[in-house]
């Protein structure tokens, strides 16, 4: 039993293993190793296009982890107000939309964008006064789109879990203490949820920024991280994909790992 | 309308369903200014619900709450001139004690100077005795310490209406009776209208000025502590507050002659117009008198003692007496000549008739079904 599991994790982890520790060899062929060197890093960093594919995954990461942020919080508190019925209901939409895979949600959004375009921009282009009329198209807005409506529910299914640890009591408390509901927000309700809106936050961003799958269908022409990586893959392994497969990793890791404590001491602290 | 002014709270007709359940049915109260409310009754009976409707934290299903004369329906928990003590104290986790007490006081319009706030928590701690506590946190204070936290948040508004539910019940004995004559006071200097719930009845006796028992969502007596105490309304109310004795017993066409299950009569002393037929006698342990010794022909009923309970001022025995079922007789020591009777002792007990109360058996039966055990 005991080697078995040894044996899962010995597959699930060398190949990673295997990547880190090829960054950091010095030779150019993926399939010796030479001696130490980090000029991969140096190589990767000062590419222009990986940076650019970076800027632009850094900026749907942000913009879309923190719409999901916001509205996902927003749902989450909404959602405690209603009836069990509909609570149950939204529950399991949420639950379901976390568990759809990557590929049906990048199809299905490609679809409803493309409908959607194709009945919005001659519409645009019969009432828009002048010549230069802008046309609705694929980019940051579509995968800002696809990766904040995925990461709402993660966000709402973290802070939903927060809020009914807190319990009505301290809410109406503040309200029999002259509280309006929005004071009431403000003081009581926002700085016991605030960590695990962070986490949510973090989770949504880890996510958007590793995804590959939904952003490969919805890009149009823009080029994510993890997009580029994959363009470049198909001429061939080089020890600079290696580099920034690290970097990713070690990133990834580090906020999931954030997002984690911050989960787990409300527990603790409530 | 006429009421209206002095009343502090009125409720007026008001019921409470939550789905299938109703918690509170068809209840009409007036609460004068200045009094102090005990709202008693068994678990789950609807004091809390009661309370919320005061606060502004359920709606009535029918009916309406006033306070200070003006109807309530819709109006929010925060627009309401009353705070509440919160059965679960219900405390700012991340606010420290002195954080939680203020807050009353800064949602205030217009504002209170944060001096003028300062020394008012101060006062206000110093009031539940807290005095050196204002910078813990609230979860390194104890269950009664928290107690007070939460009293002190209420209090230091100084509210026309002050709801307490069960404000006093993780204090242990000494600290309790300390905290009753202290909400008295308090209640009687600052002129503020108490509603109290409690289910312990001593609390109730001893601090309101007006006690409602309460059973199953209705209200069965509301009277002053003495009232409810002295002439319970019915056998409910006689078991609820304070202890009783049961005889099952006929009550003859004469209205006074009770038949009693060994066949012997007992006459009431008064006609009692309750109807003849099936009757329960009530009589509390304190209205009886136990002599020691059982000469088979005395006066009362022969028993034998089969438990003491020393209680330092009183003793509290178990007498059973044939045919008749077990009685529970409070002997004060001050009368008992320093006497204790040991179990096994023959004795007799004898009471006033005066002092009985006769209730139809059809009272036995609630309505709403409450489970109360009823003794003999
Ligand atoms: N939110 C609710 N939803 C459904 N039923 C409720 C709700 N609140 C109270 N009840 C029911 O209403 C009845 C009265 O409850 P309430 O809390 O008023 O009792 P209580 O007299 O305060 O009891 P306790 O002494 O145990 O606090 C109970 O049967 C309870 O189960
Ligand atoms: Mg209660």
């Amino acid at each position: 039993m005991r080697a078995l599991v040894f044996a899962v994790y010995l597959f699930l982890y060398t190949p990673i293993a295997l990547v880190v520790l090829f960054s950091f060899n010095s030779g150019r062929n993926a399939s010796e190793l030479v001696g130490f060197s980090t000029q991969w890093y140096g190589r990767a960093l000062s590419n222009p296009f990986l940076m650019e594919a970076l800027q632009t995954s850094l900026i749907i990461a942000f913009t879309s982890a923190g719409l999901a942020a916001v509205f996902g919080t927003m749902a989450a508190i909404g959602l405690e107000r209603v009836g069990p019925r509909v609570r149950a209901i939204f529950d399991g939409l949420f639950a379901a939309a976390i568990v759809v895979p990557g590929v049906v949600i990048g199809i299905a959004t490609l679809v409803a964008l493309a409908e959607l375009f194709s009945f919005v921009n001659p519409m645009l282009a019969s009432v828009w006064p002048g010549t230069n009329v802008p046309k609705l198209s694929l980019g940051y807005g579509s995968i800002i789109a696809a990766h904040g409506l995925f990461s709402m529910a993660l966000v709402t299914m973290i802070v939903k879990a927060r809020i009914a640890s807190l319990g009505r009591d301290i809410v109406e408390a503040s309200g029999d203490l002259y509280a309006s509901p929005l004071t009431t927000f403000r003081e009581i309700v926002l700085p016991q949820i605030r960590p695990s809106i962070v986490a949510g936050f973090l989770l949504a961003f880890t996510f958007s920024f590793d995804d590959f799958i939904i952003a490969f269908f919805v890009a149009g022409s823009k080029t994510t991280l993890p997009i580029y990586v994959f363009a470049s893959i198909r001429r061939g392994v080089t020890p600079e994909i290696n580099a920034v497969a690290t970097m990713v990793l070690v990133a990834s890791l580090v906020l999931i790992v954030i997002a984690r404590i911050l989960m787990r001491e409300k527990k603790i602290a409530s | 309308m006429g009421s209206a002014a002095r009343d502090d709270i009125e409720f007026r007709s008001v019921t409470k369903a939550y789905g299938a359940v109703t918690a509170v049915r068809n209840i009409s109260l007036n609460v004068p200014k200045g009094a102090f409310l005990a709202l008693l009754g068994p678990s789950g009976c609807g004091k809390t619900t009661c309370l919320r409707m005061i606060g502004g934290f359920e709606q009535p299903t029918s009916g309406e709450v006033l306070i200070a004369g003006s109807g309530m329906n819709g109006v929010p928990p925060y627009r309401r001139p009353v705070n509440m003590v919160f059965q679960h104290y219900a405390l700012f986790p991340h606010f420290n004690v002195e954080q939680n007490v203020a807050y009353g006081l800064r949602q205030m319009r217009p504002r209170i100077p944060a001096q003028e706030i300062k020394r008012r928590v101060g006062e206000a701690l110093e009031m539940v005795r807290l005095g050196g506590f204002a910078n813990r946190r609230i979860h390194e204070m104890s269950g009664g310490q928290q107690q007070r936290v939460a009293l002190a948040r209420a209090l230091v508004n100084r509210p026309s209406v002050l709801l307490l539910d069960e404000p006093l019940a993780a204090l242990d004995k000494k600290l309790r009776s300390a905290m009753q004559i202290e909400l008295q006071t308090l209640q009687r200097e600052l002129g503020i209208t108490f509603v109290l719930v409690t289910h312990d009845q001593e609390e109730a006796l001893s601090m309101a000025d007006l006690v409602c028992v309460m059973s199953g969502g209705a209200i069965k007596q509301l009277g002053a502590p003495q009232d409810v105490y002295d002439r319970p309304a019915d056998l409910f109310v006689a078991d609820f507050v304070g202890k009783t004795n049961h005889i099952q017993a006929t009550l003859e066409a004469d209205g006074r002659t009770l038949r009693l299950p060994d066949g012997s009569a007992l006459d009431v002393g008064a006609e009692r117009n309750i109807g003849a037929g099936e009757t329960t006698l009530a009589i509390r342990p304190e209205a009886i008198r136990l002599t020691p010794g059982g000469e088979p022909r005395g006066e009362g009923f022969a028993g034998t003692v089969t438990h003491r309970i020393f209680l330092g001022s009183s003793v509290e025995y178990s007498v059973s007496v044939p045919a008749l079922g077990d009685f529970l007789v409070t002997a004060d020591r001050s009368t008992d000549e320093g006497q204790l009777v040991e179990p096994g002792q023959s004795v007799r007990l004898g009471f006033d008739p005066a002092a009985a109360h006769l209730f139809p058996a059809s009272h036995a039966a609630q309505p709403e079904g409450n489970t109360h055990g009823q003794q003999t």
